[in-house]
């Protein structure tokens, strides 16, 4: 614990870079904002970047072992309509129908982890498929866009604590207390490390393979249910949208990448991909509040993503044998 | 889990015998494939005679050409272990951009198909730089830049209305008939099957990528120009979906920003149906033609018989993992 910290800060440099990033990229955006850094423009930008941020925690778990969840944002859409059906009336009902929400995107988590584990099918083909079940699940409940939602619980949820903080940031913390750094100390959260290393030498050390991989599916379909309550309490409606799910799902792989989490597993951690997530949303608020004309938008986002991407192959410069570039 | 299979014993058998039998053997997976199109066609036949009508089965196959073109170059891809996440923008691209110079007089109108098709293997060549040169996994620059070229056409479609009508030529490839009734569109995805399969299995470079899909170092090793290889591939994938929105703009007459969003999944979904490993490496271009076809069919009869669209997505979703479980699996705890 003591000599070692240069280990430590090597291990967490990734998400330390992300955060560091971030908290550039907030502070340009809030100096640049025409209204200043105020309590509404706080809790406006907290909301849309939580939301992310607890989508990219979802497919961290995931991607931690070395697979991939393609189904999140469908898994978030079919919470979104079914909490616009359940999450109503009085408080315990609108609590029965929060838990029910939450169960549901375990199931669905748990139905992709055994595919993937006992099935044995690719994690990139067998979310493909069950996102297109929760997706026409989502539609049965929501043909078209409507309902409602519990209104104390939303604006609690979507507004500020002590008038202040804004409450999503509160949310995304207490679900890093709660879910991820459990997780990440539990032997089956390092189970989940290592299985993404090296599944063989996992496997040949007795690590708790399944265990792990079913655990961090179910987690992230348990995340993902969050942001699609999430979704429900900020817009007070479903809406069985493909186009939002994919979206997600999409940007949640930005997002864990930005945060410095490895596409191949066993490396990164959720925290980073928080940030990683922030930053990105920071990026399209910034051409906003620089005045940068709306058409041009979609390009520069495109365009950033891409150079910060590429900053990752920095590491080439390094590579002395060229070996080391075919894995 | 423990039924990690030993390696392939029998080392008597000399190099060329493993060929001929590679060669003769049905791969179960195209031969499922098949079956299920059959199956699916028995199912249709008893709601519905019309369902085995040639002309019901032509103009499946005329809407499967669109898929099937993308899908080619979607398994091309997978072959070599990657995957292609640009599809949408870059279906889109090939669809504007030929639109566009469509709209540039009759010079442009000429050359509106190679136009599209150019955007694309720009496109795709970027990919290809990142994934073979920079290093990046394909899953994450593809994804870049699928947004890039979103905010491209974004920007192209913005400001003033472009052209988006198609060119006569388009619209002849997309919906017209030449031979005995015969839609050019499936003689177009025929061509592209031929050139595919010619590609991969007598050209050295389909050959170094299905080397490079199972070990790239090993390939590198042999002396394969494996970054160069890659780089082509991303090429050729992007050219290929570009043409697929060319066709898809000939088809409807004109080209829209959302045209390629409805195309991602379904080809990689076509493409591991019919048996190509997501892993890489192993694959046959007969199964991707099984897959393109069955998804069609499956998509056009579950809306024939009127089921509700969530029902579709359902089914869609149940069908892909159970064809998946019966021969999709791995074969155990891998590396």
């Amino acid at each position: 614990m003591n000599g070692d910290w240069p280990y430590r800060l090597r291990e967490h440099r990734a998400t330390l870079a992300a955060f560091a990033a971030f908290v550039v990229m907030f502070a340009i955006y809030a100096g640049n904002h025409p209204a200043g850094l105020t309590v509404n423009v706080a809790t406006t930008a907290a909301n849309k970047g939580v939301l992310l941020a607890i989508v990219a925690m979802a497919q961290t778990l995931v991607v931690l072992t070395s697979g991939i969840d393609l189904s999140v944002g469908m898994v978030m859409v079919l919470a979104n309509c079914l909490a616009s059906v359940i999450v109503v009336g009085s408080p315990w009902a609108t609590a029965l129908g929060a838990l029910a929400v939450l169960l549901v995107g375990c199931v669905c988590g748990a139905v992709n982890g055994l595919i993937v584990i006992v099935g044995r099918l690719q994690p990139i083909v067998a979310t493909i498929a069950t996102g297109s079940i929760y997706y026409g699940a989502a539609l049965a409940l929501r043909p078209v866009p409507g309902g409602d939602v519990n209104g104390s619980l939303a604006s609690a949820l979507t507004g500020q604590v002590f008038g202040v903080v804004p409450a999503s940031a509160m949310l995304l913390i207490g679900l890093v207390a709660v879910v991820w750094l459990p997780f990440r100390r539990s032997t089956i959260g390092r189970a989940a490390y290592a299985v993404g290393s090296s599944e063989i030498a996992a496997y040949m050390s007795g690590v708790p393979l399944r265990r792990a991989k079913l655990a961090a599916y179910t987690l992230s379909g348990l995340l993902a249910a969050i942001a699609g309550l999430f979704v429900t309490l900020i817009t007070y409606s479903g809406e069985a949208s493909a186009a939002n799910g994919g979206t997600y799902t999409l940007y949640s792989i930005a997002a864990v990448v930005l945060g410095g989490v490895s596409l191949f597993g066993g490396s990164g951690s959720a925290i980073g991909a928080i940030f990683g997530a922030l930053m990105f949303r920071t990026i399209g608020d910034l051409l906003f509040v620089f005045d940068v004309e709306p058409l041009w938008q979609p390009l520069f986002q495109g365009l950033v993503l891409t150079a910060a991407i590429c900053l990752g192959s920095l590491r080439l410069l390094r590579v002395r044998n060229r070996l080391e570039l075919y894995g | 889990m423990a039924d990690a299979q030993p390696p392939a014993s029998g080392t008597a058998r000399t190099f060329d015998d493993e060929v001929a039998r590679t060669r003769l053997r049905i791969d179960p997976a195209i031969a499922s494939a098949f079956g299920c199109i059959v199956l699916v066609l028995l199912v249709g036949s008893l709601y519905s005679s019309s369902f085995v009508s040639p002309g019901y089965l032509l103009q499946q196959l005329k809407v499967a050409s669109f898929l099937g073109v993308i899908a080619t170059g979607m398994m091309i891809v997978i072959l070599l272990g990657q995957i292609d996440l640009s599809v949408p923008w870059v279906v889109a691209v090939g669809g504007m951009m030929s639109t566009a110079a469509t709209g540039w007089g009759p010079t442009g109108s000429a050359f509106a198909i190679p136009v599209g098709i150019g955007c694309g293997v720009a496109l795709g060549l970027v990919n290809g730089i990142g994934v073979a040169y920079l290093r990046i996994p394909s899953m994450v620059v593809t994804l870049a830049i699928n947004a890039v070229a979103q905010g491209l056409m974004v920007l192209h479609t913005g400001g003033f209305s472009p052209q988006d009508a198609s060119s006569p030529a388009m619209r002849a490839l997309a919906t017209g008939e030449t031979l005995l009734g015969i839609p050019n569109a499936i003689l177009v995805w025929g061509a592209i099957g031929a050139a595919a399969i010619f590609l991969l299995t007598r050209t050295t470079f389909g050959r170094t990528v299905y080397a490079i899909g199972n070990r790239e170092r090993a390939a590198y090793l042999s002396g394969a120009r494996t970054r160069v290889v890659v780089m082509s591939a991303f090429g050729l994938a992007g050219g290929l979906s570009a043409f697929g929105g060319v066709l898809l703009a000939g088809y409807a007459s004109k080209a829209a920003q959302a045209m390629g969003d409805a195309y991602l999944l379904p080809a990689i979904a076509a493409v591991v149906l019919g048996g190509t490993s997501i892993l890489g490496g192993r694959g046959n271009y007969l199964g991707t033609v099984a897959g393109v076809i069955l998804i069609t069919l499956l998509q056009s009869i579950l809306s024939v018989m009127q089921m509700p669209e969530f029902g579709r997505h359902v089914t869609y979703g149940v069908v892909i993992v159970a064809m998946l479980l019966v021969y999709g699996r791995d074969t155990g705890e891998r590396g």
